[in-house]
């Protein structure tokens, strides 16, 4: 049986990395219809409202220490978040840490 | 909202996260904590001053600072440092509760640029070094609007829970 949208929208997984499961009801993935990494993750933020702030900044972009793998694959590297999905495919939320002390240069 | 988060931890771990600290100054140091939240959590419960949250570090997995254009003010981890740190974590039976680093010749404060790159839920602790020696310990997590950090108390216990 198949849909007779013309986008067809791919099943696919999101998992959460553990200081962002706390606003997602404890949940460590979650599961999605997207036909990008992009899309995958507003399906997540719909689901969750609260992830929003900690993955994009106020203009919508992605965070800079948030970092996306599709399987395992940096989407960096690929078409960002722009980047195709199929079904089964596990999209992962993976972070970066930065710091240091107050006078940067 | 104040809320009072406890960060627990033997003297033997407090002892190794100084001494990262003092042998890689003037440079920064970093590292994972390793542990968890669930059982401190249960003990807290009973306590007569009962914390917000405790958890408490079991382990720990330095890290080699990957920000050698600036290691005097900066640290970075990078994203695969964070999951071999993860691997490490889960073949203890634990989770990476959070990081470390120092501050060498600085206080033990969270700077702005910190807090613009902090994850929430974790607990960041920072050690001061000062001329080479070990000063101030804190720990902090960032709160929920990402706006400001609350501190940590970081209570040193005999042994460990696990």
């Amino acid at each position: 049986m198949t849909g007779v949208t013309t986008e067809k929208k791919m099943a696919v997984k999101v998992i959460i990395p553990t200081p962002l499961r706390v606003y997602a009801e404890k949940k460590d993935s979650a599961e999605v219809s997207a036909q990008t990494v992009g899309e995958a993750l507003g399906g997540l933020t719909s689901q969750f409202g609260e992830l929003r702030r900690h993955l994009f900044t106020d203009d919508g972009k992605l965070r800079s220490f948030v970092n996306v793998y599709l399987n395992d694959e940096d989407i960096r590297y690929m078409a960002k978040e722009a980047t195709p999905v199929k079904d089964g495919d596990v999209v992962s939320i993976v972070p970066s840490i930065a710091g240091g002390n107050r006078c940067g240069r | 909202m104040p809320e009072n988060f406890q960060l627990w931890m033997s003297h033997d771990v407090a002892g190794r996260i100084r001494r990262h600290g003092a042998e890689t100054f003037p440079y920064e140091c970093c590292g994972a904590l390793l542990g968890r939240d669930s059982e401190a959590e249960k003990v807290a419960a009973q306590a007569e001053t009962r914390p917000a949250a405790a958890r408490e570090v079991l382990e720990l997995f330095p890290l080699v600072n990957r920000r050698d254009d600036s290691p005097r003010n900066r640290f970075a981890v990078t994203a695969d440092d964070v999951r071999e740190a993860e691997k490490a974590a889960s073949a203890h039976g634990l989770d990476v509760i959070g990081w470390y680093h120092s501050h060498p010749d600085h206080p033990a404060r969270p700077s702005e640029f910190d807090r613009e790159h902090a994850w929430p839920w974790y607990s960041y602790v920072i050690v001061s070094v000062m001329a080479g020696k070990p000063a101030d310990m804190t720990s902090w997590r960032l709160n929920d609007d990402r706006q400001n950090y609350s501190l940590e108390d970081i209570e040193i216990r005999k042994g460990a829970l696990a």
